[in-house]
């Protein structure tokens, strides 16, 4: 990078930014995949696979990133298959096992849930990507030019089946409502900035996270509205996964998910 | 709980593959309306950048020629050859014909 477009960013900071946003696709491409051969239709396991494997390469792209600024051993692969719980930045809504937030993993999957989550974060991602467009941080910015087009195709795909289900039948409309009342609380997070937040976003490399709180419910109220949803009320809940406080799911969730890596570990393909 | 498939209508997708091309069948799928056909039809269809454009059309829309007719309608067409442009040479610049 030349001199004219360093970010003034500490560099350990930067690829903690980096990680931080490449997390949080890595881990919904995860819950994503789960669905794959188990959707309610054929051609609804096709569209999320390829949501899944679009949020993978996101997250591939960014660890890709900071793997080249930290030089070393670092690599996509260390960062994806090598760290632990605690090292993950990705947000706790993410995470979240894609029967619901009350089935404590155990229940049947939700496709209302796994539909208004990936409706929600699209949406943020949406909010996201166009800002990042602009970040100092060059290669951050053509990753976020990249990544809105995937983004808007995933909102477009949630948002449609948000308002059938919402504006469907009386169980649809219940389990679309039931997920948005858990599901809602869990955003928070996103628009609460940690010092690290602050300082990407002062450095020009990363974006004012509370600034797109006000975008980002305007959409969702529209899309909510349509699908005859009541916005739940405001809670006080806020969840901490971006600092890398995790709810009991992520443990599991990575452990089947690193588990070939790490009994193979240093294998390629 | 009921099969969503014996519900939904079916619909015939075609697709573009690039500028200047017609658009030609590539297969079907099972979709509420055309609108949620046409956005089924990106999923499945155009994974590996097959289209620039896609047409979904209701499959009882389509009209098709009935099996059995098959001796009567293409048959005849055998034995004449002179129909088809054999005996000509085609400049490159006319390109797919």
């Amino acid at each position: 990078m030349d001199s004219q477009g360093e970010p003034t960013m500490e560099r350990a900071q930067q690829i903690e930014y980096l990680l931080r946003l490449a997390d949080s696709p890595l881990v919904l491409a995860h819950r994503l995949s789960q669905w794959c051969g188990h959707g309610p239709v054929l051609e609804e396991d096709l569209a999320l696979a390829n949501i899944s494997l679009d949020l993978l390469g996101q997250a591939r792209l960014l660890y890709q990133h900071a793997a080249a600024l930290a030089g070393g051993d670092a690599s996509e692969d260390r960062y994806a298959y090598f760290r632990d719980v605690p090292e993950f930045g990705n947000f706790t809504m993410l995470e979240l096992p894609n029967s619901g937030v009350a089935s404590a993993g155990a229940g049947d999957p939700d496709y209302a849930f796994t539909i208004v989550r990936n409706a929600m974060y699209a949406a943020w991602q949406v909010e996201l990507w166009q800002r990042l467009t602009d970040s100092s941080d060059a290669q951050l910015a053509a990753i976020a030019a990249k990544s809105l087009k995937e983004a808007r195709y995933h909102l477009e795909h949630a948002a449609d089946w948000m308002i059938r289900f919402g504006d469907g039948t009386d169980e649809s409309h219940a389990r679309a409502q039931r997920a948005l009342d858990s599901l809602v609380p869990y955003a928070s997070e996103w628009f609460v900035p940690d010092a690290l937040d602050a300082e990407a976003c002062a450095a020009g490399v990363g974006i004012d996270c509370a600034a797109i709180r006000s975008p980002w419910l305007e959409r969702m109220h529209t899309i909510a509205g349509e699908a005859t949803l009541r916005w739940p009320g405001d809670s006080e809940f806020c969840s901490t996964g971006k600092l890398g406080r995790h709810s009991e799911h992520l443990g599991y969730l990575l452990t089947e998910m690193q588990s070939v890596a790490r009994a193979h570990p240093d294998a390629a393909w | 709980m009921s099969d969503p498939k014996s519900e939904w209508p079916l619909w015939e997708v075609f697709i573009r593959s690039k500028q200047g091309l017609e658009h030609k069948h590539c297969g079907s799928l099972h979709a509420t309306d055309a609108q949620q056909a046409l956005r089924m039809a990106r999923d499945v269809y155009t994974r590996r950048q097959e289209g620039v454009s896609i047409w979904v059309v209701p499959s009882a829309a389509i009209a098709a020629s009935a099996p059995e007719s098959k001796d009567s309608y293409f048959e005849p067409m055998a034995d004449k050859i002179y129909r088809h442009p054999t005996f000509y040479v085609l400049p490159d610049e006319v390109g797919h014909m």
